[in-house]
């Protein structure tokens, strides 16, 4: 298998999610300039401080090439990458790529003291809980009725689906349950587990 | 067992959050227009204390906790993450920044000790805690008391960065080193270094800490940056080095991108031009030992 898995690595824990990756059997590579989009096959956007990665993307020109990359490729993103993935952010400090429709609510599960760990059904693999780990995380709401919600938490969506975009309020890749990469990867036709 | 896995979570809930800053700049701010500052060159999180480490060292006098209001105007201001400074072993100042809903609080030596034989029992918070190191056996007694993050110490407030280098690679040297070693010695080390025997076993088996380890204590420069994330730090604390210089906005950018691009010196030549002169500094020399800092900590 040659098919190639970017995760962007501005700032957070994007070298959790090449682990991950690579446990699932893709390859993986960092992505930090506009040239190493060549070659990519899929894109991870990773949890970090959305202000932070939006910033530095402005500054390595990054925006319109992310933005072109996700019209042809699959791109997921936890967190502060489900934020930037968002049409809208409630939090003018954050430009989002404006890859799926649905507005990003910035912590809206509150400060740290308030982050938890909690199982959540996924629609995908209903028989078996998956542990989400919460990390001062965002909520969204949908701006579209087109697209997939494949998990909720207290009847909030929390894992979003369109055309094999993923966007997740939690941090799949800070638990040792691979079955969301994975899963992702099968769906857009990348993965072999 | 129910607890178990409570703690358990909590742990990965806390140590998640030290993932979420890697790459990241932490920056040194006392009071809500440099916190702003700091935002807008994008720190992944602010440290909000009254005096930066250089003026704590002009000063003398004791040094304790900031106070809550400042704090709090802080969290109002920013939406990055908060951290704050409680004293060595004091845990009822934790206890206060644990109410205030702080993001982190850093046990530091930067503030006087309030406990010359112990430090903070941490796992007893939700809040995570970062603690300051120089050697591994520090770092992994920290570790054992629960703390999710690790710094080296460097020396804080002296923008001289050869105390960080020291840490950094003191502690790197170390853990190579029990990669090397037998199981048959890691007891004998573990005793050594007064260090928890199971994560002295965990160094040996996976040549790193178990929670993210940044440096800080000395950056003042993109080029100090790169140089610390360069010899193995995930993401450094930036203290007196931004607010002390002549171009806070300007330096602070060029540290994030430094910090990001560490290992790329084109970037790192191109955000080191233009920048105004940063902050003195210290020789070594020049700090007495009894002013070092770096000191505190059993």
């Amino acid at each position: 298998m040659n098919k190639m898995v970017g995760v962007l690595a501005m700032q957070g824990a994007y070298q959790k999610h090449i682990d991950m990756l690579q446990a699932c059997g893709a390859r993986a590579k960092m992505v930090r300039y506009a040239r190493e989009l060549d070659g990519c096959d899929a894109l991870i956007i990773p949890g970090g401080e959305s202000t932070t990665i939006s910033l530095l993307l402005q500054k390595s020109a990054l925006y319109e090439p992310l933005r072109s990359f996700a019209q042809t490729h699959p791109v997921m993103g936890a967190c502060a990458g489900m934020i930037m993935m968002a049409e809208a952010v409630d939090d003018a400090r954050v430009t989002p790529l404006g890859i799926m429709p649905f507005r990003a609510l910035r912590n809206h599960y509150g400060r740290q003291v308030h982050s938890f760990v909690t199982d959540i059904s996924l629609n995908f693999d209903e028989g078996r809980p998956f542990p989400a780990v919460f990390i001062r995380a965002p909520g969204v709401e949908k701006l579209s009725a087109d697209i997939n919600v494949l998990a909720e938490y207290k009847g909030e969506p929390v894992m979003l689906e369109k055309d094999g975009h993923l966007a997740l309020s939690f941090h799949p890749e800070l638990t040792d349950d691979k079955r969301i990469h994975a899963w992702w990867l099968k769906h857009i036709h990348l993965g072999t587990l | 067992m129910t607890d178990l896995t409570e703690t358990e979570n909590t742990f990965t809930v806390k140590v998640g959050l030290a993932e979420m800053l890697k790459g990241g700049a932490i920056m040194d701010v006392t009071n809500a227009e440099q916190a702003k500052i700091a935002e807008d060159a994008g720190a992944c999180a602010v440290m909000a204390l009254e005096r930066i480490p250089s003026d704590i060292r002009r000063d003398g006098g004791v040094a304790r906790m900031s106070s809550p209001d400042m704090i709090e105007e802080i969290q109002k201001t920013v939406s990055i993450p908060v951290m704050a400074k409680c004293r060595i072993g004091h845990f009822a100042e934790a206890q206060v920044l644990e109410a205030l809903e702080v993001d982190f609080i850093d046990e530091s030596e930067v503030l006087t000790p309030a406990d010359d034989v112990n430090h903070v029992y941490k796992h007893d918070f939700k809040v995570p805690f970062v603690c300051g190191a120089t050697n591994l056996g520090e770092a992994l007694r920290r570790i054992g008391e629960g703390a999710a993050m690790m710094r080296t110490k460097g020396e804080a407030g002296s923008g001289n960065i050869v105390e960080a280098v020291r840490h950094m690679r003191a502690l790197q040297d170390e853990m190579r080193r029990l990669t090397t070693m037998g199981k048959e010695q890691l007891m004998a080390v573990a005793k050594d270094h007064g260090a928890p025997y199971d994560l002295v076993c965990y160094v040996a088996e996976h040549g790193k800490l178990p929670v993210p380890n940044f440096s800080a204590g000395g950056i003042a420069t993109p080029a100090d940056a790169a140089l610390v994330r360069q010899l193995g730090a995930e993401a450094v604390f930036v203290g007196s080095g931004i607010f002390k210089s002549e171009d806070p906005a300007a330096r602070a950018a060029a540290i994030v991108k430094a910090t990001t691009h560490y290992d790329d010196p084109a970037v790192l030549l191109e955000v080191s031009r233009g920048l105004q002169g940063g902050m003195k500094g210290l020789e070594m020399s020049e700090i007495p030992e009894e002013e070092r800092l770096a000191v505190r900590g059993w």
